[in-house]
Protein backbone atom coordinates (compact mmCIF):
# COMPACT_ATOMS: atom_id res chain seq x y z
CA UNK A 1 0.00 0.00 0.00
CA UNK A 2 2.98 2.16 0.19
CA UNK A 3 2.79 5.30 -2.33
CA UNK A 4 -1.00 5.02 -1.63
CA UNK A 5 -1.28 8.70 -2.70
CA UNK A 6 -0.05 9.82 -6.07
CA UNK A 7 1.77 12.83 -6.07
CA UNK A 8 1.18 15.00 -9.03
CA UNK A 9 2.58 18.61 -9.83
CA UNK A 10 -0.77 19.22 -10.09
CA UNK A 11 -2.05 18.56 -6.41
CA UNK A 12 0.96 20.09 -5.37
CA UNK A 13 0.38 23.24 -7.32
CA UNK A 14 -2.97 23.47 -5.74
CA UNK A 15 -1.87 22.52 -2.44
CA UNK A 16 0.79 25.37 -2.46
CA UNK A 17 -2.49 27.77 -3.65
CA UNK A 18 -4.77 26.45 -0.73
CA UNK A 19 -1.95 26.92 1.99
CA UNK A 20 -1.28 30.37 0.81
CA UNK A 21 -4.99 30.83 1.12
CA UNK A 22 -5.49 29.74 4.58
CA UNK A 23 -2.26 31.73 5.31
CA UNK A 24 -4.16 35.20 4.47
CA UNK A 25 -7.20 34.13 6.00
CA UNK A 26 -5.13 33.46 9.67
CA UNK A 27 -3.77 37.39 8.94
CA UNK A 28 -7.19 38.86 8.51
CA UNK A 29 -8.44 36.84 10.86
CA UNK A 30 -6.16 37.41 13.63
CA UNK A 31 -5.43 41.69 12.45
CA UNK A 32 -9.94 41.57 12.49
CA UNK A 33 -10.09 40.12 15.79
CA UNK A 34 -7.06 42.09 17.28
CA UNK A 35 -5.54 39.28 18.85
CA UNK A 36 -4.45 35.51 18.80
CA UNK A 37 -1.50 33.45 17.90
CA UNK A 38 -0.62 34.09 14.50
CA UNK A 39 3.18 32.56 14.48
CA UNK A 40 2.54 28.87 15.40
CA UNK A 41 -1.02 28.81 12.97
CA UNK A 42 1.57 29.65 10.37
CA UNK A 43 3.76 27.25 11.16
CA UNK A 44 1.28 25.06 11.14
CA UNK A 45 -0.50 25.72 7.94
CA UNK A 46 1.35 23.29 5.11
CA UNK A 47 0.74 20.26 7.61
CA UNK A 48 -2.71 21.15 7.86
CA UNK A 49 -3.51 21.90 4.26
CA UNK A 50 -2.02 18.43 3.12
CA UNK A 51 -4.40 16.73 6.01
CA UNK A 52 -7.56 18.36 5.26
CA UNK A 53 -7.13 18.81 1.00
CA UNK A 54 -5.22 15.47 0.37
CA UNK A 55 -4.96 12.92 2.83
CA UNK A 56 -7.94 12.34 5.45
CA UNK A 57 -11.20 11.35 4.67
CA UNK A 58 -14.15 13.50 5.68
CA UNK A 59 -17.14 15.61 4.36
CA UNK A 60 -18.39 18.64 5.27
CA UNK A 61 -21.62 18.30 4.61
CA UNK A 62 -22.12 15.56 7.22
CA UNK A 63 -19.25 16.16 10.13
CA UNK A 64 -20.42 13.73 12.33
CA UNK A 65 -19.80 11.05 9.93
CA UNK A 66 -18.98 7.80 11.84
CA UNK A 67 -16.31 6.67 9.76
CA UNK A 68 -14.60 9.96 9.17
CA UNK A 69 -10.57 10.42 9.57
CA UNK A 70 -10.10 13.17 12.86
CA UNK A 71 -7.63 15.75 13.44
CA UNK A 72 -7.30 16.86 16.96
CA UNK A 73 -5.29 20.31 16.68
CA UNK A 74 -3.80 19.93 20.35
CA UNK A 75 -1.51 23.04 20.26
CA UNK A 76 -5.11 24.77 19.85
CA UNK A 77 -4.07 28.58 19.68
CA UNK A 78 -3.37 27.83 15.87
CA UNK A 79 -6.93 27.67 15.92
CA UNK A 80 -7.30 30.00 13.26
CA UNK A 81 -4.93 27.94 10.78
CA UNK A 82 -7.54 25.00 11.61
CA UNK A 83 -10.56 27.22 11.14
CA UNK A 84 -9.90 28.41 7.80
CA UNK A 85 -9.18 24.91 6.81
CA UNK A 86 -12.44 24.05 7.85
CA UNK A 87 -14.27 26.77 6.08
CA UNK A 88 -12.40 26.37 2.86
CA UNK A 89 -13.19 22.44 3.16
CA UNK A 90 -16.78 23.83 3.00
CA UNK A 91 -17.75 23.39 6.64
CA UNK A 92 -18.58 27.14 7.29
CA UNK A 93 -18.83 30.22 4.83
CA UNK A 94 -15.55 31.69 4.84
CA UNK A 95 -16.85 34.76 5.23
CA UNK A 96 -17.70 33.68 8.79
CA UNK A 97 -13.80 33.66 9.64
CA UNK A 98 -13.69 37.23 10.35
CA UNK A 99 -15.90 36.65 13.58
CA UNK A 100 -12.96 35.04 15.22
CA UNK A 101 -13.06 35.57 19.24
CA UNK A 102 -16.46 38.32 18.25
CA UNK A 103 -19.34 37.37 20.66
CA UNK A 104 -21.24 35.01 19.83
CA UNK A 105 -19.19 33.48 17.18
CA UNK A 106 -18.79 29.92 16.98
CA UNK A 107 -15.02 30.48 16.25
CA UNK A 108 -13.94 30.55 19.71
CA UNK A 109 -10.14 32.15 20.44
CA UNK A 110 -9.10 28.16 20.97
CA UNK A 111 -11.11 25.27 19.39
CA UNK A 112 -14.43 23.80 21.20
CA UNK A 113 -16.02 21.28 19.35
CA UNK A 114 -19.68 21.91 21.05
CA UNK A 115 -19.58 24.96 19.17
CA UNK A 116 -18.24 24.76 15.65
CA UNK A 117 -18.78 21.64 13.64
CA UNK A 118 -15.83 19.67 12.02
CA UNK A 119 -13.55 20.66 15.65
CA UNK A 120 -13.14 16.99 17.05
CA UNK A 121 -11.98 18.05 20.15
CA UNK A 122 -11.45 21.08 22.66
CA UNK A 123 -8.23 22.10 23.19
CA UNK A 124 -6.69 25.43 24.76
CA UNK A 125 -4.69 23.74 27.61
CA UNK A 126 -1.84 22.17 26.40
CA UNK A 127 -0.97 18.85 26.32
CA UNK A 128 -4.26 16.79 26.38
CA UNK A 129 -4.84 16.27 22.49
CA UNK A 130 -2.55 13.55 22.15
CA UNK A 131 -4.64 11.85 24.63
CA UNK A 132 -7.26 12.38 23.33
CA UNK A 133 -6.72 11.03 19.88
CA UNK A 134 -5.39 8.25 21.29
CA UNK A 135 -9.03 7.74 22.74
CA UNK A 136 -10.39 8.31 19.35
CA UNK A 137 -7.94 6.06 18.01
CA UNK A 138 -8.96 3.17 20.50
CA UNK A 139 -12.25 3.44 19.87
CA UNK A 140 -12.03 2.70 16.46
CA UNK A 141 -9.88 -0.44 17.22
CA UNK A 142 -12.61 -1.62 19.68
CA UNK A 143 -14.96 -1.11 16.77
CA UNK A 144 -13.24 -2.60 13.81
CA UNK A 145 -13.12 0.68 12.26
CA UNK A 146 -10.39 1.83 9.31
CA UNK A 147 -10.43 5.72 9.98
CA UNK A 148 -7.47 7.09 11.04
CA UNK A 149 -7.00 9.59 13.88
CA UNK A 150 -4.44 12.61 13.21
CA UNK A 151 -2.91 15.49 15.98
CA UNK A 152 -0.88 17.99 15.93
CA UNK A 153 0.83 18.75 18.90
CA UNK A 154 3.88 21.97 19.62
CA UNK A 155 7.29 21.45 20.28
CA UNK A 156 6.44 23.58 23.32
CA UNK A 157 3.71 21.88 24.23
CA UNK A 158 5.87 18.92 24.12
CA UNK A 159 7.34 19.76 27.70
CA UNK A 160 3.90 19.02 29.02
CA UNK A 161 4.44 15.21 31.24
CA UNK A 162 1.28 14.42 30.04
CA UNK A 163 2.30 14.15 26.39
CA UNK A 164 4.78 11.65 27.59
CA UNK A 165 2.05 9.46 29.51
CA UNK A 166 0.41 9.25 25.76
CA UNK A 167 3.53 8.49 23.96
CA UNK A 168 3.79 5.77 26.46
CA UNK A 169 -0.10 4.18 26.14
CA UNK A 170 -0.48 4.50 22.32
CA UNK A 171 2.46 2.57 21.73
CA UNK A 172 1.86 0.22 24.66
CA UNK A 173 -2.12 -0.07 22.91
CA UNK A 174 -0.30 -0.52 19.44
CA UNK A 175 -2.41 2.29 18.51
CA UNK A 176 -1.13 1.87 14.29
CA UNK A 177 -4.24 4.05 13.23
CA UNK A 178 -2.42 7.01 15.00
CA UNK A 179 -0.41 9.66 13.45
CA UNK A 180 1.02 12.57 15.35
CA UNK A 181 2.38 15.85 13.75
CA UNK A 182 5.25 17.53 15.98
CA UNK A 183 5.18 21.37 14.72
CA UNK A 184 8.72 21.71 15.51
CA UNK A 185 9.06 25.48 14.68
CA UNK A 186 11.67 25.84 17.47
CA UNK A 187 10.06 28.71 19.43
CA UNK A 188 7.75 28.30 22.17
CA UNK A 189 5.59 31.15 24.15
CA UNK A 190 8.91 33.03 26.05
CA UNK A 191 11.28 32.45 23.15
CA UNK A 192 13.67 29.65 21.96
CA UNK A 193 12.82 25.79 22.69
CA UNK A 194 16.51 25.85 23.29
CA UNK A 195 16.90 28.58 25.57
CA UNK A 196 13.70 27.35 27.88
CA UNK A 197 13.60 23.66 27.78
CA UNK A 198 15.11 21.92 24.90
CA UNK A 199 13.19 18.95 24.10
CA UNK A 200 16.49 17.05 22.10
CA UNK A 201 17.67 14.52 21.44
CA UNK A 202 13.40 14.10 20.76
CA UNK A 203 13.67 11.59 17.48
CA UNK A 204 15.65 9.13 20.34
CA UNK A 205 12.90 10.23 23.11
CA UNK A 206 10.01 9.31 20.42
CA UNK A 207 11.77 5.87 19.21
CA UNK A 208 12.59 5.16 23.21
CA UNK A 209 8.68 5.35 23.63
CA UNK A 210 8.17 2.86 21.00
CA UNK A 211 6.91 5.22 17.69
CA UNK A 212 7.87 4.99 14.51
CA UNK A 213 9.63 8.15 14.06
CA UNK A 214 9.71 9.97 10.60
CA UNK A 215 11.51 13.49 10.48
CA UNK A 216 10.66 15.68 7.28
CA UNK A 217 10.66 19.33 6.27
CA UNK A 218 6.75 20.61 6.93
CA UNK A 219 6.66 23.25 4.82
CA UNK A 220 7.45 20.46 2.13
CA UNK A 221 4.61 18.45 0.48
CA UNK A 222 6.29 16.05 -0.79
CA UNK A 223 7.68 14.81 2.18
CA UNK A 224 4.59 15.48 4.17
CA UNK A 225 2.11 13.34 2.16
CA UNK A 226 5.27 10.92 2.08
CA UNK A 227 5.44 10.79 5.70
CA UNK A 228 1.80 10.37 6.35
CA UNK A 229 1.84 7.85 3.81
CA UNK A 230 4.59 5.59 5.61
CA UNK A 231 2.30 6.12 9.19
CA UNK A 232 -0.59 4.42 7.14
CA UNK A 233 1.52 1.56 6.16
CA UNK A 234 3.29 1.51 9.82
CA UNK A 235 1.84 -1.84 11.38
CA UNK A 236 1.68 -2.08 15.68
CA UNK A 237 3.02 1.45 16.61
CA UNK A 238 1.88 5.26 16.42
CA UNK A 239 3.81 7.49 13.95
CA UNK A 240 5.19 10.51 15.45
CA UNK A 241 6.38 13.03 11.99
CA UNK A 242 8.65 15.29 13.39
CA UNK A 243 7.79 18.39 11.08
CA UNK A 244 10.69 21.07 11.32
CA UNK A 245 8.66 24.08 10.28
CA UNK A 246 9.36 28.13 10.58
CA UNK A 247 7.67 29.93 13.47
CA UNK A 248 5.49 33.15 11.09
CA UNK A 249 6.38 31.05 7.99
CA UNK A 250 5.14 32.74 4.81
CA UNK A 251 5.70 36.51 5.98
CA UNK A 252 9.11 37.47 6.10
CA UNK A 253 8.67 39.60 9.58
CA UNK A 254 7.02 36.94 11.44
CA UNK A 255 9.20 34.17 10.20
CA UNK A 256 10.98 33.30 13.48
CA UNK A 257 10.06 36.54 15.06
CA UNK A 258 8.59 35.52 18.73
CA UNK A 259 6.77 38.61 19.41
CA UNK A 260 4.38 37.00 16.48
CA UNK A 261 3.73 34.27 19.02
CA UNK A 262 0.39 35.81 20.52
CA UNK A 263 0.25 38.86 18.83
CA UNK A 264 -1.99 39.82 15.90
CA UNK A 265 -0.28 42.18 12.89
CA UNK A 266 -1.80 45.74 12.95
CA UNK A 267 -3.53 46.89 9.50
CA UNK A 268 -0.46 48.03 8.18
CA UNK A 269 1.48 44.62 8.78
CA UNK A 270 -1.74 43.12 7.60
CA UNK A 271 -1.32 44.69 4.16
CA UNK A 272 2.55 43.76 4.05
CA UNK A 273 1.87 40.24 4.54
CA UNK A 274 -0.61 39.52 2.29
CA UNK A 275 1.01 41.80 -0.60
CA UNK A 276 3.99 38.59 -0.01
CA UNK A 277 1.36 35.88 0.43
CA UNK A 278 -0.47 36.76 -3.25
CA UNK A 279 -1.59 33.42 -4.59
CA UNK A 280 1.03 33.21 -8.23
CA UNK A 281 -0.70 30.60 -10.32
CA UNK B 1 -32.03 2.03 57.56
CA UNK B 2 -31.85 1.43 61.64
CA UNK B 3 -30.60 2.81 64.57
CA UNK B 4 -28.25 -0.67 65.29
CA UNK B 5 -25.83 -0.15 62.87
CA UNK B 6 -25.29 -3.31 60.24
CA UNK B 7 -22.52 -3.05 57.75
CA UNK B 8 -22.67 -4.12 54.58
CA UNK B 9 -21.05 -3.95 51.51
CA UNK B 10 -18.45 -1.26 50.26
CA UNK B 11 -19.73 1.19 47.99
CA UNK B 12 -16.54 0.42 46.16
CA UNK B 13 -17.11 -3.14 45.77
CA UNK B 14 -20.99 -2.47 44.71
CA UNK B 15 -19.48 -0.10 41.63
CA UNK B 16 -17.24 -2.89 40.48
CA UNK B 17 -20.28 -5.11 40.65
CA UNK B 18 -22.31 -3.20 38.95
CA UNK B 19 -19.85 -2.18 36.51
CA UNK B 20 -20.08 -5.67 35.18
CA UNK B 21 -23.26 -5.58 35.06
CA UNK B 22 -23.55 -3.00 32.75
CA UNK B 23 -20.81 -4.19 30.73
CA UNK B 24 -22.77 -7.38 29.68
CA UNK B 25 -25.97 -5.16 29.26
CA UNK B 26 -24.46 -2.00 26.81
CA UNK B 27 -21.46 -3.46 24.62
CA UNK B 28 -20.18 0.29 24.45
CA UNK B 29 -19.71 0.62 28.09
CA UNK B 30 -15.24 0.41 28.55
CA UNK B 31 -13.25 1.05 31.61
CA UNK B 32 -10.10 2.73 32.39
CA UNK B 33 -7.85 2.56 35.56
CA UNK B 34 -4.48 3.93 36.37
CA UNK B 35 -3.14 0.82 38.51
CA UNK B 36 -5.54 1.01 41.14
CA UNK B 37 -7.91 -1.39 39.59
CA UNK B 38 -7.91 -3.68 42.52
CA UNK B 39 -8.69 -1.11 44.82
CA UNK B 40 -11.81 0.65 42.59
CA UNK B 41 -13.14 -2.52 41.82
CA UNK B 42 -12.98 -2.12 38.33
CA UNK B 43 -10.55 -5.33 38.40
CA UNK B 44 -14.22 -6.91 38.14
CA UNK B 45 -14.71 -5.59 34.87
CA UNK B 46 -11.28 -5.93 33.69
CA UNK B 47 -11.39 -9.77 34.47
CA UNK B 48 -14.96 -9.87 32.99
CA UNK B 49 -14.33 -7.61 29.72
CA UNK B 50 -10.13 -7.92 29.26
CA UNK B 51 -10.52 -6.13 25.59
CA UNK B 52 -12.48 -3.61 26.96
CA UNK B 53 -10.57 -2.49 30.17
CA UNK B 54 -7.66 -0.26 29.74
CA UNK B 55 -5.01 -0.04 32.70
CA UNK B 56 -3.18 3.75 31.67
CA UNK B 57 -0.45 2.84 34.58
CA UNK B 58 0.20 5.27 36.61
CA UNK B 59 -1.23 8.36 34.49
CA UNK B 60 -4.55 9.86 35.65
CA UNK B 61 -4.25 13.09 33.13
CA UNK B 62 -3.90 10.70 29.83
CA UNK B 63 -6.77 8.44 31.05
CA UNK B 64 -8.97 10.98 31.52
CA UNK B 65 -8.22 12.82 28.12
CA UNK B 66 -8.54 8.91 26.86
CA UNK B 67 -11.88 8.37 28.05
CA UNK B 68 -12.64 11.99 26.59
CA UNK B 69 -11.55 10.66 23.13
CA UNK B 70 -13.41 7.18 23.55
CA UNK B 71 -16.51 9.29 24.64
CA UNK B 72 -16.24 11.25 21.49
CA UNK B 73 -16.41 8.33 19.50
CA UNK B 74 -19.85 6.50 21.28
CA UNK B 75 -18.33 4.75 24.11
CA UNK B 76 -19.11 5.42 27.53
CA UNK B 77 -16.12 4.93 29.70
CA UNK B 78 -16.17 4.78 33.51
CA UNK B 79 -12.65 6.11 34.06
CA UNK B 80 -11.76 5.07 38.26
CA UNK B 81 -8.77 5.76 40.80
CA UNK B 82 -8.45 6.92 44.33
CA UNK B 83 -10.40 10.15 44.16
CA UNK B 84 -7.66 11.87 45.38
CA UNK B 85 -5.57 11.20 42.54
CA UNK B 86 -8.31 11.42 39.96
CA UNK B 87 -9.83 14.88 40.97
CA UNK B 88 -6.55 16.65 41.74
CA UNK B 89 -3.96 15.11 39.51
CA UNK B 90 -6.43 15.13 36.31
CA UNK B 91 -8.52 18.21 37.28
CA UNK B 92 -7.45 20.70 34.12
CA UNK B 93 -8.48 16.97 31.68
CA UNK B 94 -11.63 17.06 34.02
CA UNK B 95 -11.95 20.67 32.56
CA UNK B 96 -10.99 20.92 29.47
CA UNK B 97 -11.16 17.26 27.80
CA UNK B 98 -14.38 16.35 29.73
CA UNK B 99 -16.59 19.26 30.72
CA UNK B 100 -15.90 22.12 28.36
CA UNK B 101 -17.22 19.41 25.12
CA UNK B 102 -19.70 18.09 27.97
CA UNK B 103 -18.64 14.32 27.34
CA UNK B 104 -20.34 11.49 28.34
CA UNK B 105 -17.61 10.34 30.35
CA UNK B 106 -18.17 8.59 33.95
CA UNK B 107 -15.04 9.10 36.38
CA UNK B 108 -15.63 7.37 39.51
CA UNK B 109 -12.85 7.87 42.38
CA UNK B 110 -12.98 5.59 45.13
CA UNK B 111 -11.42 5.88 48.91
CA UNK B 112 -13.34 9.17 48.91
CA UNK B 113 -13.33 10.83 52.37
CA UNK B 114 -11.35 10.02 55.71
CA UNK B 115 -12.77 7.04 56.50
CA UNK B 116 -10.13 5.24 54.27
CA UNK B 117 -8.32 5.17 57.78
CA UNK B 118 -4.78 3.67 58.10
CA UNK B 119 -3.44 4.83 54.82
CA UNK B 120 -3.26 8.99 55.71
CA UNK B 121 -3.87 12.30 54.27
CA UNK B 122 -2.03 11.94 51.03
CA UNK B 123 -4.60 8.84 50.10
CA UNK B 124 -7.80 10.96 51.04
CA UNK B 125 -10.38 12.96 49.23
CA UNK B 126 -11.44 15.67 50.92
CA UNK B 127 -12.10 18.09 48.23
CA UNK B 128 -12.82 15.62 45.36
CA UNK B 129 -16.78 16.36 45.68
CA UNK B 130 -15.87 20.38 45.30
CA UNK B 131 -13.41 20.16 42.43
CA UNK B 132 -16.15 17.69 40.74
CA UNK B 133 -19.31 20.11 41.75
CA UNK B 134 -17.39 23.30 40.22
CA UNK B 135 -16.76 21.97 36.64
CA UNK B 136 -19.87 23.07 34.74
CA UNK B 137 -22.65 19.91 33.54
CA UNK B 138 -21.07 17.40 35.74
CA UNK B 139 -23.76 15.31 37.63
CA UNK B 140 -22.30 14.67 41.28
CA UNK B 141 -23.02 11.09 43.25
CA UNK B 142 -22.35 10.45 46.76
CA UNK B 143 -23.68 7.07 47.68
CA UNK B 144 -24.50 5.24 50.62
CA UNK B 145 -24.54 1.96 50.72
CA UNK B 146 -24.69 -0.87 48.37
CA UNK B 147 -28.40 -0.49 47.30
CA UNK B 148 -27.52 3.31 46.32
CA UNK B 149 -24.58 2.97 44.93
CA UNK B 150 -25.55 0.31 42.56
CA UNK B 151 -28.98 1.77 41.53
CA UNK B 152 -26.79 5.59 41.08
CA UNK B 153 -24.23 3.94 38.93
CA UNK B 154 -26.60 2.30 36.60
CA UNK B 155 -28.39 5.86 36.63
CA UNK B 156 -24.79 7.31 35.98
CA UNK B 157 -24.65 4.95 32.83
CA UNK B 158 -28.08 6.08 31.38
CA UNK B 159 -27.79 9.82 31.82
CA UNK B 160 -26.07 11.14 29.09
CA UNK B 161 -22.79 13.82 30.35
CA UNK B 162 -20.49 13.70 32.75
CA UNK B 163 -20.86 12.40 36.09
CA UNK B 164 -18.31 12.18 39.07
CA UNK B 165 -19.63 9.08 41.26
CA UNK B 166 -17.58 8.70 44.84
CA UNK B 167 -17.44 5.15 46.78
CA UNK B 168 -15.49 4.11 49.74
CA UNK B 169 -13.15 1.78 50.79
CA UNK B 170 -14.91 0.37 54.10
CA UNK B 171 -18.03 -1.47 54.81
CA UNK B 172 -20.62 0.89 54.55
CA UNK B 173 -23.41 0.57 57.05
CA UNK B 174 -26.65 -0.90 55.46
CA UNK B 175 -29.20 1.99 54.77
CA UNK B 176 -31.29 1.01 51.94
CA UNK B 177 -33.85 -2.26 51.18
CA UNK B 178 -33.33 -3.99 47.76
CA UNK B 179 -35.38 -1.94 45.02
CA UNK B 180 -35.25 1.44 47.05
CA UNK B 181 -36.61 4.16 44.59
CA UNK B 182 -33.67 6.24 43.29
CA UNK B 183 -33.30 9.47 40.64
CA UNK B 184 -30.59 11.71 39.94
CA UNK B 185 -31.45 15.25 41.58
CA UNK B 186 -33.57 13.67 43.38
CA UNK B 187 -33.35 13.33 47.83
CA UNK B 188 -34.48 10.65 49.70
CA UNK B 189 -35.95 11.48 52.79
CA UNK B 190 -34.96 8.56 55.03
CA UNK B 191 -36.86 9.70 57.87
CA UNK B 192 -39.83 12.30 59.17
CA UNK B 193 -39.11 14.64 61.64
CA UNK B 194 -40.72 18.03 62.44
CA UNK B 195 -38.24 19.60 64.83
CA UNK B 196 -35.27 20.05 62.14
CA UNK B 197 -33.77 18.53 59.21
CA UNK B 198 -30.31 16.72 58.72
CA UNK B 199 -29.31 16.69 55.51
CA UNK B 200 -26.10 13.87 54.80
CA UNK B 201 -24.88 11.59 52.05
CA UNK B 202 -22.45 8.91 51.90
CA UNK B 203 -21.51 7.59 55.59
CA UNK B 204 -22.54 10.53 57.09
CA UNK B 205 -26.29 8.78 56.29
CA UNK B 206 -25.59 6.12 58.99
CA UNK B 207 -24.49 9.19 61.32
CA UNK B 208 -27.25 11.36 61.10
CA UNK B 209 -29.98 8.09 61.54
CA UNK B 210 -28.29 7.21 64.60
CA UNK B 211 -27.94 11.27 65.71
CA UNK B 212 -32.31 10.78 64.77
CA UNK B 213 -32.41 8.01 66.78
CA UNK B 214 -30.81 10.11 70.30
CA UNK B 215 -33.12 12.99 69.60
CA UNK B 216 -35.92 10.94 69.49
CA UNK B 217 -35.55 9.65 73.19
CA UNK B 218 -35.01 13.66 74.17
CA UNK B 219 -38.12 14.40 72.61
CA UNK B 220 -36.61 15.79 69.13
CA UNK B 221 -38.21 14.67 66.26
CA UNK B 222 -35.27 15.40 63.23
CA UNK B 223 -36.17 14.17 59.53
CA UNK B 224 -33.11 12.75 57.86
CA UNK B 225 -32.62 13.52 54.12
CA UNK B 226 -29.87 11.45 51.90
CA UNK B 227 -28.16 13.93 48.97
CA UNK B 228 -27.12 11.36 46.89
CA UNK B 229 -26.91 14.00 44.32
CA UNK B 230 -25.00 17.23 45.39
CA UNK B 231 -25.14 18.00 41.87
CA UNK B 232 -28.00 19.17 40.80
CA UNK B 233 -28.82 19.29 44.47
CA UNK B 234 -32.70 19.07 45.02
CA UNK B 235 -34.06 22.33 45.84
CA UNK B 236 -37.69 21.24 46.21
CA UNK B 237 -36.67 19.26 49.29
CA UNK B 238 -34.31 21.83 50.43
CA UNK B 239 -36.96 24.59 51.14
CA UNK B 240 -39.70 22.63 51.70
CA UNK B 241 -37.23 21.43 54.98
CA UNK B 242 -36.56 24.39 55.78
CA UNK B 243 -40.04 25.89 56.12
CA UNK B 244 -41.35 23.10 57.55
CA UNK B 245 -38.60 21.98 59.99
CA UNK B 246 -37.44 25.49 60.23
CA UNK B 247 -33.77 24.58 61.05
CA UNK B 248 -30.61 22.64 58.74
CA UNK B 249 -28.01 20.74 59.66
CA UNK B 250 -25.49 19.24 56.57
CA UNK B 251 -23.11 16.35 57.49
CA UNK B 252 -20.29 15.44 54.32
CA UNK B 253 -17.20 13.33 54.89
CA UNK B 254 -15.76 15.91 53.10
CA UNK B 255 -14.30 19.76 53.42
CA UNK B 256 -17.09 22.33 54.51
CA UNK B 257 -15.95 24.18 51.10
CA UNK B 258 -17.45 23.56 48.29
CA UNK B 259 -19.53 20.37 49.55
CA UNK B 260 -22.60 20.00 50.52
CA UNK B 261 -22.85 21.93 53.24
CA UNK B 262 -22.37 24.92 50.79
CA UNK B 263 -24.71 23.19 48.22
CA UNK B 264 -27.25 23.29 50.77
CA UNK B 265 -26.93 26.71 52.42
CA UNK B 266 -26.44 28.17 49.12
CA UNK B 267 -30.18 27.33 48.70
CA UNK B 268 -31.31 27.78 51.86
CA UNK B 269 -29.73 31.23 51.65
CA UNK B 270 -31.44 32.35 48.38
CA UNK B 271 -35.14 30.67 48.98
CA UNK B 272 -35.68 30.68 52.54
CA UNK B 273 -33.04 31.65 55.15
CA UNK B 274 -33.30 29.09 58.72
CA UNK B 275 -30.44 28.83 61.03
CA UNK B 276 -28.26 26.19 59.73
CA UNK B 277 -25.06 24.10 61.32
CA UNK B 278 -22.56 22.12 59.44
CA UNK B 279 -20.83 18.57 60.06
CA UNK B 280 -17.62 18.32 58.10
CA UNK B 281 -13.71 18.72 57.78
CA UNK B 282 -13.11 22.50 58.98
CA UNK B 283 -10.00 23.83 56.88
CA UNK B 284 -7.94 20.72 57.71
CA UNK B 285 -6.14 17.45 56.61
CA UNK B 286 -6.90 14.41 58.40
CA UNK B 287 -4.24 11.45 59.35
CA UNK B 288 -3.57 8.29 59.95
CA UNK B 289 -5.92 6.57 62.27
CA UNK B 290 -9.12 4.12 62.21
CA UNK B 291 -12.65 5.35 60.53
CA UNK B 292 -14.32 4.87 63.89
CA UNK B 293 -11.14 6.63 65.19
CA UNK B 294 -11.12 9.71 62.85
CA UNK B 295 -14.89 10.42 63.17
CA UNK B 296 -14.65 11.06 66.80
CA UNK B 297 -11.79 13.21 65.92
CA UNK B 298 -12.47 15.53 63.58
CA UNK B 299 -16.14 15.82 64.92
CA UNK B 300 -18.38 13.46 61.55
CA UNK B 301 -20.06 10.73 64.71
CA UNK B 302 -23.88 10.91 65.33
CA UNK B 303 -22.47 12.30 68.91
CA UNK B 304 -20.85 15.30 66.78
CA UNK B 305 -24.29 15.88 64.78
CA UNK B 306 -26.65 16.00 67.80
CA UNK B 307 -24.74 18.20 69.15
CA UNK B 308 -25.20 20.54 65.95
CA UNK B 309 -29.03 19.42 66.02
CA UNK B 310 -29.17 21.17 69.65
CA UNK B 311 -27.12 24.66 69.07
CA UNK B 312 -29.69 24.98 65.87
CA UNK B 313 -32.73 24.05 67.91
CA UNK B 314 -31.44 26.90 70.38
CA UNK B 315 -31.19 29.87 67.66
CA UNK B 316 -34.58 28.85 66.09
C1 LIG C 1 -1.24 24.13 29.92
C2 LIG C 1 -0.92 25.41 29.24
N1 LIG C 1 0.08 26.18 29.71
C3 LIG C 1 0.38 27.35 29.11
C4 LIG C 1 -0.33 27.79 28.04
C5 LIG C 1 -0.02 29.14 27.41
N2 LIG C 1 0.60 28.96 26.09
C6 LIG C 1 -0.09 29.10 24.95
S1 LIG C 1 0.82 28.78 23.58
C7 LIG C 1 2.21 28.50 24.52
C8 LIG C 1 3.49 28.11 23.86
C9 LIG C 1 3.32 26.88 23.04
O1 LIG C 1 4.49 26.56 22.37
P1 LIG C 1 4.46 25.50 21.19
O2 LIG C 1 3.77 24.28 21.63
O3 LIG C 1 5.85 25.34 20.70
O4 LIG C 1 3.52 26.17 20.11
P2 LIG C 1 3.95 27.06 18.87
O5 LIG C 1 5.32 27.63 19.14
O6 LIG C 1 3.95 26.16 17.73
O7 LIG C 1 2.91 28.12 18.76
C10 LIG C 1 1.93 28.66 25.87
C11 LIG C 1 2.91 28.50 26.95
C12 LIG C 1 -1.39 26.97 27.59
N3 LIG C 1 -2.17 27.33 26.56
N4 LIG C 1 -1.65 25.79 28.18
Amino acid sequence: MKGHFQIKQMDINKLTEMARTIRRDVIEMTTAAGSGHPGGSLSAVDVVTVLYFKVMRHNPKDPGWVDRDRFVLSKGHAAPALYSALARSGYFPPEQLLTLRKMGSPLQGHPEMKRLQGIEASTGSLGQGLSIAAGMALAGKLDKKDYRVYVMIGDGESEEGQIWEAAMSSAYYKLDNLTAIMDYNSQQLDGWIKDIMDIEPVVDKWKGFGWHVIEIDGHNFHQIIKAIDEAMVTQGRPTMIIAKTVKGKGVSFMENNVEFHGMAPTREQMEVALKELVNVL
Amino acid sequence: MSCKRIYGMATRDAYGKTLVELGKENPDIVALDADLSKSTKSAFFAKEFKDRFFNMGIAEANMVSTAAGLAACGKVPFASSFASFLMCKAFDQLRMSVANPHLNVKVVGSHGGISIGEDGASQMAVEDVALACSLPGFVVLVPADEVATKALVRLAAQHVGPVYIRTGRPKAPIVYQAGAHFEIGKANILREGIDITVIANGLLIQEAIEAACICSEKGIDVRVIDMHTVKPVDVNVIVQSAQTTGAIVTAEEHLLSGGLGAAVSQIVAEHYPVPMEFIGLRDTYAESGTYEGLFRKYGLTAGHIVGKIEEALKRK
